[in-house]
């Protein structure tokens, strides 16, 4: 039996009076690696946001190993996260490896900064300022961020957004990786269905509502559900571009 | 000449209070500098114009009236900010001149301007006293040990805030902490520059360090030699040449961020280069 790492029930959030996510359930399991796709403003970041217990004023319930993480913050320091884009400071004066290390305890070794760095193929990266890094550099190294402190699950957030097409490659076969060879559950939002359906065993496809949640090949072989998604997807994103 | 000034006591005191003022500005300053709070210690010092103002008026020692008023503005701007989505410099540009409006009515009730008033907003460090340099020790003292237990939480703070917060690092308290000690610097280095040059010496030692600097440690030590040059020179040069130290401490300080400037702009700052040529290695 397949054992639920995460469980969210009937989980509805607003923006003032503007649900961002209606009624939405869903369990995600050990070692699975769930795309959870969705058109811009279907509530991808919004249900990302109440996960990591950033945005706190939700109904319904999120439960992390069993916990509702409304009560205990513990989950946390199981997590790892790789935001859309790290928002800092260009010239911030820090090292690859000092930012790998931040807000790490003191007891943490160098030896397990080495590990990640060389997981993710930065090693010879360690000394160079972040800033200098290329966007597919840096997002190595927010990977790396996330692994040091040796989590059961990997949250990311269109990790891949603005990034070239190799260094989208390397990072895809790097979560690959680590899901198959060091058993991470991967929960990672994304645009691209294409690399969706190469990598994640389940998809969730969102648009405020829970459209879907199964096994990936169910989605990407059922053709009236990937019509559907497409037509709402496209609409979106007219709204989107008649809005801006 | 040099070495028979440093025999005055009141020359020994100055270099004393002045090192720690130097050293506690540029580390709390780099906070606030990454953080872009550049001209938050420009805030905080001139919201302490009102309570120098009134301290001289209710005939309380000013600094103490200083570091109350301060510190509430600090944590004022703060809540502000927090509270009603006001931009920082917005938030800051009010408190600014909330201050210096507060601080000219009540001077003006107390009868006009007087010597003391051109010292704190002039700084005088020549002329600070065997208790006033104990309390600048302790206060450095203790604020750099607080700094050094929540080094990690301050520094990740400052990176990023919503990576931070997912960490578990109470990212509101850390950055209620910041604002309540840099109203305490401010207010300690008033007798060094004065209200009106106080952000000098938070920001340019730190701006020009960031430009050497690979390092986080390597930027934050670069510039506490930054500052704390500065300010001994300074000091010496204004006893030498007769002038002004909190201005001579400043020019000092734009002097070698000028030189800073002058170096990369010939390319001999040249972060890149480096990089690759460890890269090589």
């Amino acid at each position: 039996m397949q054992l639920n790492v995460v469980e969210i029930k009937n989980l509805t959030a607003r923006y003032g009076d503007v649900k961002a996510l209606d009624n939405v359930s869903f369990s995600i399991n050990q070692n699975d690696f769930l795309g959870i796709i969705g058109p811009n403003g279907a509530g991808k970041s919004t249900l990302f946001s109440c996960m990591l217990g950033l945005l706190q004023n939700y109904e319904g319930e999120i439960k992390f190993f069993g916990q509702d993480i409304k009560k205990s913050k513990k989950y946390l320091k199981q997590l790892g996260y790789v935001p859309q884009k790290p928002v800092f400071e260009k010239n911030f004066p820090a090292t690859v490896r000092e930012v790998v290390r931040m807000g790490l305890p003191r007891n943490v070794p160098e030896k397990r900064v080495d590990e990640v760095l060389q997981q993710v193929w930065i090693h010879e990266l360690a000394n160079r300022r972040i800033g200098e890094l290329s966007g597919g550099q840096q997002q190595r190294v927010f990977i790396a961020k996330a692994l040091v402190s040796d989590p059961k699950i990997l949250i990311l957030d269109e990790p891949v957004t603005g990034i070239d097409a190799s260094s989208t490659e390397i990072f895809y076969s790097i979560l690959r990786d680590l899901n198959k060879n060091q058993n991470i559950t991967i929960i990672w939002s994304s645009h691209d269905l294409e690399a969706v359906n190469k990598l994640a065993n389940r998809v969730a496809c969102l648009n405020k509502i829970l459209f879907f949640h199964g096994i990936s090949e169910e989605f990407f072989t059922n053709e009236d559900l990937l019509k559907q998604y497409s037509e709402t997807a496209m609409q979106q994103h007219m709204h989107h571009h008649e809005a801006t | 000449m040099t070495f028979e000034i440093l025999t005055y006591g009141f020359m020994q005191r100055a270099i004393i209070s002045g090192i720690a003022i130097g050293l506690l500005c540029s580390v709390v300053g780099l906070f606030l500098v990454l953080r872009r709070y550049s001209l938050f210690g420009d805030a905080v010092a001139h919201s302490s114009f009102g309570g120098i103002a009134a301290g001289l008026l209710l005939g309380v020692y000013p600094l103490w009236t200083a570091y109350i008023v301060s510190l509430a503005s600090a944590l004022i701007i703060t809540r502000i900010k927090q509270r009603f989505d006001i931009s920082g410099d917005a938030a800051v540009a009010i408190l600014l001149s909330s201050g210096i409006a507060v601080g000219l009515i009540l001077i003006s009730l107390a009868g006009g301007f007087t010597l003391d008033i051109f010292s704190f907003l002039f700084g005088s460090i020549l002329l600070v006293s065997v208790d006033d340099t104990v309390l600048i020790l302790g206060l450095t003292g203790s604020i750099l040990i607080v700094i050094l237990i929540l080094y990690r939480q301050l520094i990740y703070s400052t990176f990023n805030e919503e990576q931070a917060k997912v960490s578990g690092i109470p990212v509101e308290k850390i950055n209620y902490l910041i604002v309540f000690i840099a109203g305490i610097t401010v207010v300690t280095s008033i007798q060094l520059v004065g209200i009106l040059l106080i952000s000098a010496l938070f920001v340019i030692p730190n701006v020009t360090a960031i430009m050497y600097g690979r390092s986080f440690k390597q930027t934050a030590l670069l510039s506490i030699a930054f500052a704390i040059s500065s300010v001994v020179l300074g000091i010496l040069a204004s006893y030498i040449f007769d002038i002004t130290p909190s201005g001579t401490i400043v020019i000092l300080s734009i002097g070698i961020f000028g030189i800073t400037l002058g170096l990369k702009s010939l390319g001999l700052i040249n972060r890149q280069k480096t990089a690759m040529k460890i890269h090589a290695k």
